[in-house]
């Protein structure tokens, strides 16, 4: 049933995707702290149209992911700064967006490629693309563990940030920039849709676990981990899109991490947590 | 004249499909304008997209079963807006992350539902067609539908139009004037999904967000007044709409393909030139 799980190309994809996931789960930290779910949609969303366009030109798809997600940080960062800022991302997205349409009418002919692109495609790493994986990672890392200390002051107290120098702005561009890269090596397996489950479910699970900032980050890297290896095996095994198995679990774990939450807290349940102790009691005999 | 000519072509309006689409566009342009100024200034564009990306759910069950893409989109549209609100009402804070979450489940979903269509139906293209849309592709039957659902989301805005407005610009305020915020709210996600799941079928799941935002953003930025905000997002959307269709029936014979270009795309480029008018217009009004 597993035989070609672990054989040829398919190590490619167990390399690339656990390097993905520990990426996206220290990036995603810092995705649940700022509160910037909808940006951390929107670049691997828009980023999709620079898959696309690569298909249509020939060009490398990881050139193509790259070079949009770069649009996409540098549309939402300098419009975001005269505009409300949620709006301005919506508006980024869908010129993104309204591109990579026209680019797939143009190329009618892929529409299975097209799928994969959204949705993911378990089989789409060659070797080729291990080393500039590796490189995207490691540069990843490195921004996150520079940006670190300035990113959770801007985060936690903007105030205190602003005071010591930190330009907010700057700090802005840096982490969307992180966002960027985690996405560019993540799309071609997780697929554009669903990369962004990667950078929320883990690590908003793990901030219900534990409150300390590296902890919360190497317990969301874990859950990651566990994420797409999990995915994979399933998507190898059934022929459905990784993309499913990806976004699932990330509601999985955030249940999982809500309940905890809850049933810790209150030790001596309240009025509304009987209640809703009583429901869930009653529901499982 | 000949320029006229040029652009509206022989055979435009006396072509069915064009007219159709003339009159859909125009229903759900009008059906966003006030619903997308209430989202731009209560800042939950996050939502409206996410409900936009969670339609897609909706479509792709449609396609499986074969019944109308629209009901689909709807159903799905309620439920996302449903689930958001159950998780996330008991605070703030976290709304975007829970937001994040149902949409991830959503377009997860979406990806199987896709899937299950490609594989059992011959039926290829379904993705293209449910994310990015072709409002030409629409059967007139629809129409009635399209038109129903328009009208419940305007009247059910327009029922609650002055709370509504009141706890979009000062909540605080709001609440202390007294209770059913709630209900407020819940009848303005009820309209979200509805004008989110009219914008989807016209041009597409994924690109819907276009029609709820662009057009209010713009005219958020020109109008005084809420009430002439809503006007302006009106007559911004249904032009952009309009004048979209007609220069897809104008693309047949560009290059490179002679298939035309897709009508979301030119919609989805005006609106976003109004935009970027609109900032351009109230730049020197602000300086002075």
């Amino acid at each position: 049933m597993f035989s070609g799980l672990f054989s040829g190309f398919m190590v490619n994809t167990w390399l690339e995707a656990s390097v993905m996931a520990v990426v996206a789960g220290a990036v995603g930290f810092f995705v649940v702290l700022r509160g910037s779910s909808f940006e951390a949609h929107a670049i691997p969303q828009g980023a999709f149209t620079g898959a696309a366009g690569a298909g249509l030109i020939g060009a490398n798809t990881l050139l193509g992911v790259g070079t949009f997600c770069l649009l996409g940080v540098v549309a939402i960062s300098r419009w975001g700064r005269r505009g409300q800022h949620d709006v301005v991302t919506a508006l980024s997205l869908i010129t993104l967006l309204g591109i990579g349409s026209l680019f797939l009418s143009m190329s009618t002919e892929y529409s299975e490629q097209t799928f994969s692109l959204l949705f993911g495609e378990p089989l789409a790493v060659s070797s080729s693309d291990l080393l500039p994986t590796a490189l995207l990672g490691a540069g990843c890392m490195t921004l996150v563990v520079l940006l670190f200390r300035p990113l959770m002051l801007s985060s936690v107290a903007p105030e205190l940030a602003a005071a010591r120098g930190i330009r907010p702005a700057r700090i802005e561009l840096l982490f969307l920039l992180a966002v960027g890269v985690a996405t560019t090596m993540a799309l071609p397996v997780v697929g554009a849709l669903l990369v962004f489950s990667l950078m929320i479910g883990p690590p908003a699970t793990a901030r219900f676990v534990t409150d300390r900032p590296a902890r919360a980050m190497v317990v969301s890297g874990a859950l990651g981990l566990v994420t797409v290896w999990v995915s994979i095996t399933a998507a190898f095994w059934s022929n459905w899109p990784i993309g499913f198995f990806v976004g699932t679990f990330a509601v999985v774990w955030y249940v999982i991490g809500r309940c905890l939450a809850r049933w810790r807290r209150k030790p001596g349940p309240g009025v509304v947590g009987a209640r809703r102790h009583g429901v869930a009691v009653g529901s499982t005999q | 004249m000949s320029i006229l000519h040029a652009i509206f072509q022989p055979g435009l309006f006396s072509n069915s499909s064009v007219q159709d689409a003339a009159v859909l566009g125009a229903v759900v342009a009008l059906v966003c304008a006030p619903v997308g100024v209430f989202t731009v200034v209560r800042g939950q564009s996050f939502a409206g997209h996410a409900f936009a990306d969670i339609t897609a759910t909706g479509g792709s069950a449609a396609f499986l079963l074969g019944v109308s893409p629209l009901l689909g989109f709807v159903v799905m549209a309620l439920a996302g807006a449903s689930a958001t609100e159950l998780l996330g009402a008991e605070r703030q804070r976290g709304r975007d992350l829970v937001t994040g979450v149902v949409l991830g489940s959503g377009l997860g979903l979406s990806a199987l539902l896709l899937y299950l269509t490609t594989t059992t139906q011959s039926t290829t293209g379904a993705a293209v067609t449910v994310l990015f849309g072709s409002i030409f592709a629409v059967s007139s039957s629809t129409l009635p539908l399209v038109i129903g659902f328009g009208a419940s989301a305007l009247v059910l805005v327009g029922l609650v139009y002055r709370p509504l407005l009141l706890s979009s610009i000062n909540p605080d305020l709001a609440s202390a004037q007294g209770p059913g915020l709630r209900a407020v709210g819940l009848v303005y996600m009820v309209s979200l999904a509805l004008s989110v799941a009219l914008s989807a079928l016209t041009i597409g799941a994924i690109l819907s967000t276009a029609l709820l935002i662009g057009p209010a953003a713009a005219a958020l930025r020109l109008a005084k007044s809420p009430g002439r905000a809503i006007a302006y997002a009106a007559v911004i959307g249904v032009a952009a709409t309009w004048a979209g269709i007609v220069l897809a029936y104008d693309s047949y014979n560009w290059p490179p393909a002679q298939q035309g270009w897709p009508v979301s795309f030119f919609v989805v480029s005006l609106v976003l030139a109004a935009y970027l008018l609109s900032q351009l217009a109230n730049r020197p009004a602000r300086r002075a």
